[in-house]
């Protein structure tokens, strides 16, 4: 088995409730999750489950209660830069070109200033935004500003990406086309991804495992492989007759026939 | 589509034009055509041979520099302090819950009502007019930055934390880009009110500056003196709000729609 990148081991979060002393609410619960090298994994669960907060952990911004989050074997204690995330806001700065934007990470990290340039260019080619490299945010699609966010998470050249429902602001056409790009981005470089979305569909299309989450406090309560070729072609994925079956068996754990809107 | 753009600049720099002509002719001949004595309003002809005589023999231009000196001395200490405390009330929460009373008490009361006592306190000297400048130029810029601080999205410094940055960095890189547009809305504000800081203490005492040929004038009953001291004013808030525009094209060029002319 390929080694480990993140690992949550027996992790807890709880938030103190205001005012009250007494235990407040339990986000997560014993959640065990290893994500190996090269692996994409996808989380889903009902609103509110703690999936983001998950992430939060990963990324060092928010300590876990109890238990220890673990990237390529290290302890997470605070903000590093193996983990990079992306969430479903852009986060563009709007008085940076697309270009300036790309570099923020890595101009962060003390990078000078004639490599990230050109790792921001090399970047932003490959996210087919290679005409934009000096256009200003607000001169971008929807679509391309999410792109620019993805070579930006990508140019401090993470050991694990931490995405949070990053194409649920899209609109359904622009949101497949993006995840084909993702998933070629991912297959291309071989990175490691921790995914969170609402979204069946794209969950099956972009990952190798999916993990189902309970209602608060969150737990994992099942584990699905994706057994479905061509992980770098998400929109080929898509068409597979096996999907079906997947999204059947999510809908239920989901209880979404159920569940009020 | 570009042409039809030029000629439309050029048609409506015409109409301008031909308005503010329009405008001196009815300065020059209306009051006498409709029999208002040149006490009340001079006519622009007696206006302008006021203006040629004040700068022979009224020191004009000195008033005016004094004058100028003192709004561009308070601007700039006003708007300084204006914005690190802005930042520092953005900041911290504690800051600004301890001290927000104070302030708000301050915003309220009428700045110019301090002038009486700057003149107590410092004499008959640059120094109040200075002070009056400073104190009503520090609200606006002041509110405008600590609101602009406040409104940075959360998950943007997050972002930048997750990058690993240190709070330094997060200051210069975010924080302090973003509040940058409502800073400039507050320092076209502050530009305006320097004058009327700077204005007010001349009025309240001293023998120097345009306040000072406004008393004069209108001691002497001189109507016109009157006239061209409310104008040497404006032009000196012209000046400083045209450079803080100028100064803002060029800082905040990044943003949308900044490329049509206008106040």
């Amino acid at each position: 088995m390929a080694t480990v990148r993140l690992e949550f081991r027996n992790v807890t979060k709880r938030f103190r409730s205001r005012g009250k002393k007494a235990d407040g609410v339990t986000a997560v619960e014993n959640l065990d999750i290893r994500v190996h090298d090269g692996e994409v994994v996808s989380l889903i669960g009902p609103s509110g489950c703690g999936k983001s907060t998950l992430l939060n952990m990963a990324s060092g911004l928010d300590p876990a209660t109890e238990g220890t989050v673990f990237v390529d074997g290290e302890a997470v204690t605070k903000p590093n830069s193996h983990v990079a995330f992306m969430l479903q806001k852009d986060l563009l700065l709007p008085w940076r070109t697309i270009r300036e934007n790309v570099e923020l990470g890595v101009e962060i990290l003390g990078m000078p200033q004639s490599e990230r340039a050109r790792i921001a260019r090399e970047l932003l080619l490959k996210c087919r935004l290679g005409d934009f490299v000096d256009h200003y945010p607000h001169q971008l699609s929807g679509g391309m500003r999410q792109r620019a966010a993805l070579a930006r998470t990508l140019a401090v050249d993470p050991a694990v990406l931490l995405m949070d429902e990053p194409f649920s602001a899209l609109d359904a056409q622009t949101k497949m086309v993006l995840q084909q790009d993702l998933g070629r981005t991912l297959a291309e470089t071989g990175k490691t991804a921790l995914f969170v979305t609402h979204d069946l569909v794209e969950a099956i299309a972009l990952s190798d495992r999916i993990l189902v989450m309970s209602r608060r406090p969150g737990r994992i309560i099942e584990e699905i492989p994706v057994d479905i070729p061509n992980r770098a072609v998400p929109l080929e994925r898509r068409k597979n007759p096996k999907v079906g079956p997947i999204v059947a068996r999510l809908m239920e754990l989901l209880h979404i026939d159920e569940a009020e809107a | 589509m570009y042409g039809t753009d030029v000629t439309g600049t050029r048609l409506m720099m015409a109409l301008g034009f031909s308005l503010f002509l329009v405008f001196l002719a009815a300065w020059q001949w209306a009051p006498g055509v409709m029999g208002i004595p040149p006490f009340i309003i001079p006519p622009l002809s007696k206006v302008w041979g006021e203006f040629l005589h004040m700068l022979e023999h009224e020191h004009l231009l000195w008033h005016t520099a004094v004058t100028a000196m003192q709004v561009l001395v308070g601007f700039l200490l006003g708007i300084l302090l204006g914005i690190v405390c802005g930042f520092v009330l953005g900041m911290s929460p504690t800051a600004e819950f301890v001290l927000s009373p104070y302030i708000l008490a301050l915003q309220i009361a009428p700045k110019v009502a301090f002038a009486p006592l700057f003149v107590i306190w410092f004499g008959y000297s640059v120094t109040p007019k200075i002070l009056v400048a400073v104190l009503i130029v520090f609200f606006p810029v002041m509110i405008n930055v600590l609101s602009a601080v406040r409104a940075v999205d959360p998950d943007i410094v997050r972002l930048a934390r997750a990058f690993t940055a240190s709070r330094l960095q997060v200051f210069w890189k975010i924080q302090f880009p973003a509040s940058l547009p409502p800073m400039f809305a507050g320092l076209r504000i502050a530009a305006t009110l320097a004058v009327i800081g700077v204005l007010v203490g001349e009025l309240v005492g001293g023998n120097t500056g345009l306040g000072y040929l406004l008393t004069f004038g209108e001691g002497a009953g001189n109507t016109a003196m009157v006239f061209v001291t409310i104008i040497m004013l404006t032009i000196v808030g012209l000046a400083l709000y045209g450079v803080i525009v100028l100064i803002e094209g060029r800082v905040l060029h990044w943003m949308p729609s900044r490329h049509h002319p206008g106040i």
